[in-house]
């Protein structure tokens, strides 16, 4: 099974210090998440995982089955098997999903002959309009056909470890679910997935096996789903240093404003 | 200037007199001057004229195009195909059912109508040296629905100066498709006018694919009148130095004039585009997308002029030119410009030069497509918007083609 290994990681974003020493392991089959308030440093997490430029990595260690994530370029980790389910997927005019797919299996030397048959069943499994898969991609998609997208893309490349990033944003709370069901097919199937959310909610519907809360650029406290459950009741106040309050973090306001 | 354009040679096409004036104009006029507005930024001052090779007698047939132009072109059922090499119209095939219908395709002297600003180098020379043309008449009413298609070459180092005159009648329409190459080296000045009657709609498609040592200097004028439609789609690889200046006349009532670029250049090519749409009557359309990618050390060059006459009220103009910068070296200059006279239009412009999206990108490879592959992806789906708006399907895969030739290139390089 494989497992992700990230190590006292600290990442400086644009000379600040967003991440000052981040420790936790994602093995295969389960499902860990990262939460937190806004601001906190989720999204900088997931895209120094991956490589993003911009995220300076300045101490500690990104490894999965032993191999250094940090020695390798973005597409290489994501050859390695990583994936990045984005919270707001880049629109990219004129590429088709199709494409994009064909060019990403042809360079690792899997290309598919009925790779478009897959994507076809892979599209009406979560509800994907199959005629948006020649469309390009991200382009004139809602919110949640584009988290749709993301889950068909990750079906279709099968990674060791998903990174995902705000999966409920932008879905009802149908799509919610049949995503949410896909991803745990995936998991089923030995997928490690690290979801970083600050929403707890969305974890009743991945059956997370840890949590993690990251708060001031670190893991203040990890556990099992039941601290998904407090943080809904109690907010990250008992995390958050009080001279940054965030008190619309994981509130009401979050729920409506979706 | 004393150049291989005298006087003499011009009387070899016959008409001594006006030729030879021409000539002798064009022997006083010298090239155009840079520090002009409409000249900015191009090269033309290195054009050396004592190279060309004037052509006063149709050459032989010219060699076959590359297999997928050919394809496409026979794909297309023609309802009449043109050969024109170095100017001369040396072959005319025209299907009879359209001839039946009223359809003329011929080669003709083609008198141009002077330039606004007056006559340049080109004209003159043009004047002096041009053949007789082609014309093409669509009667009234009259749908020609198979397009007509001109191949049409430049010899090696040949001066070819080409007109074509496109004539459509009141409600008729008519898709005109031209593919241009050449040899090596040589200048070609393409000249082409359009008149669209009352209600009748024009697709014209230009493809240039010249070799990237050849010059091309050209000039398209049109008048489009009450409800009538032009649609132009202008798609440029080749040449040294290739310029199509634009002047479109949207002279009655709702008349439209769509204009659609595409080019990509590479080496030390430039590649220069100068568009003038004058919105002349009230309710009339431009709608301008021009996109571009520039490599290696080339350049661009996007001016634009959308001038709303006072009588233009009700108009709408749009206007977008859009540029990928992949090479450091590489240069864009897009220049949009409006001009208004009358406040009640809507009226858009937008420019923007910059490389490949680093967003795009790092989407790609967070999907484990390597960096080249991406950036051609990114690069052949940035023209998708122009070449969508192809009104032939045949041509836009031409394009297509050619774009991944010019993407496989540089996937090449170490």
């Amino acid at each position: 099974m494989s497992e992700l290994i990230v190590d006292q990681l600290a990442v400086k974003v644009g000379g600040s210090q967003i991440l000052s020493g981040v420790s936790l392991t994602v093995p295969g089959g389960e499902v860990h998440a990262v939460m937190g308030p806004n601001g906190a440093g989720k999204s900088t997490l997931s895209n120094a995982i991956m490589g993003r430029s911009g995220y300076e990595v300045t101490g500690g260690t990104i490894t999965m089955d032993g191999q250094d994530m940090l020695a390798l370029d973005t597409f290489e980790r994501a050859q390695a098997g990583l994936f990045y389910v984005m919270q707001a997927p880049t629109e990219v005019p004129g590429v088709s999903m199709f494409d994009m797919l064909t060019a990403s299996l042809s360079a690792q030397g899997t290309a598919s002959t009925d790779l478009a048959a897959t994507l076809s069943a892979e599209a009406a499994a979560i509800g994907f309009d199959v005629a948006l898969l020649e469309r390009s991609l991200n382009v004139d998609l809602s919110g949640g056909e584009k988290k749709r997208s993301e889950t068909i893309q990750m079906s279709v490349l099968a990674p060791k470890v998903a990174i995902i990033d705000e999966l409920d944003s932008g879905l009802d709370v149908d799509g919610l679910r049949t995503v949410a069901q896909r991803v745990e097919k995936l998991t089923n199937d030995g997928l490690g997935v690290l979801v970083i959310t600050h929403f707890p909610r969305l974890l009743h519907e991945l059956n997370a096996d840890r949590v993690h809360v990251l708060a001031q650029g670190k893991i203040v406290t990890s556990g099992g789903p039941e601290l998904a459950i407090e943080l809904e009741q109690t907010g990250y106040g008992a995390y958050v240093e009080e001279e940054t309050p965030e008190p619309k973090s994981g509130g009401l306001d979050d729920l409506f404003s979706m | 200037m004393n150049t291989p354009f005298s006087p003499e040679r011009a009387a070899e096409l016959g008409d001594a007199e006006r030729r030879g004036s021409a000539a002798q104009l064009a022997a006083t006029s010298g090239l155009p001057d840079t520090s002009s507005e409409a000249w900015r930024y191009s090269p033309v001052s290195d054009l050396n004229l004592d190279e060309l090779r004037v052509v006063t007698g149709a050459p032989p047939a010219p060699p076959d195009a590359p297999q997928y132009v050919t394809e496409a072109i026979d794909s297309l059922q023609a309802a009449a195909t043109v050969s024109v090499i170095d100017g001369f119209v040396v072959a005319v095939e025209l299907a009879d059912g359209w001839v039946a219908k009223g359809l003329s395709v011929e080669s003709a002297a083609v008198k141009l109508a002077e330039p606004e600003e007056g006559p340049n180098l080109f004209d003159h020379l043009h004047a002096a040296f041009a053949p007789d043309g082609l014309v093409i008449k669509v009667p009234a009413e009259v749908e020609i629905t198979d397009p007509i298609v001109i191949r049409s070459h430049l010899s090696e180092g040949a001066a070819g100066f080409t007109a074509l005159k496109v004539h459509a009648s009141a409600g008729s329409r008519v898709t005109v498709f031209e593919y241009q190459s050449s040899e090596s080296g040589g200048l070609v000045v393409p000249m082409t006018q359009f008149h669209v009657e009352q209600a009748a709609k024009v697709n014209h498609v230009v493809i240039q694919d010249l070799a990237t040592d050849s010059w091309q200097v050209g000039r398209v004028t049109s008048r489009v009148e009450e409800h009538a439609t032009l649609s132009s789609a202008m798609i440029a690889f080749g040449g040294k130095y290739a310029r199509i200046r634009t002047d479109s006349d949207l002279a009655g009532r709702g008349a439209t004039g769509e204009l659609v670029g595409a080019y990509f250049c590479d080496g030390d090519q430039i590649i220069d585009y100068r568009t003038f749409q004058q919105h002349i009557a009230p309710d009339t359309l431009s709608d301008l997308l021009f996109k571009g990618t520039v490599d290696d050390e080339s350049g661009s060059v996007y001016t634009g002029m959308i001038h709303i006459h006072p009588d233009g009220a009700g108009s709408n103009a749009f206007q977008t030119n859009r540029n990928i910068k992949l090479g450091d070296e590489a240069w864009a200059w897009s220049v949009p410009n409006l001009e208004i006279e009358n406040n009640e239009v809507r009226c858009s412009h937008a420019s923007t030069v910059s490389p490949v999206d680093p967003d795009q990108r790092f989407y790609l490879h967070s999907r484990g497509v390597p960096p080249a592959v991406a950036d051609r992806l990114i690069v052949a789906g940035f023209f998708e918007e122009a070449l969508r708006r192809v009104s032939i399907p045949a041509a836009a895969q031409i394009a297509r083609t050619l774009i991944a030739e010019k993407l496989d290139v540089r996937l090449e390089q170490p």
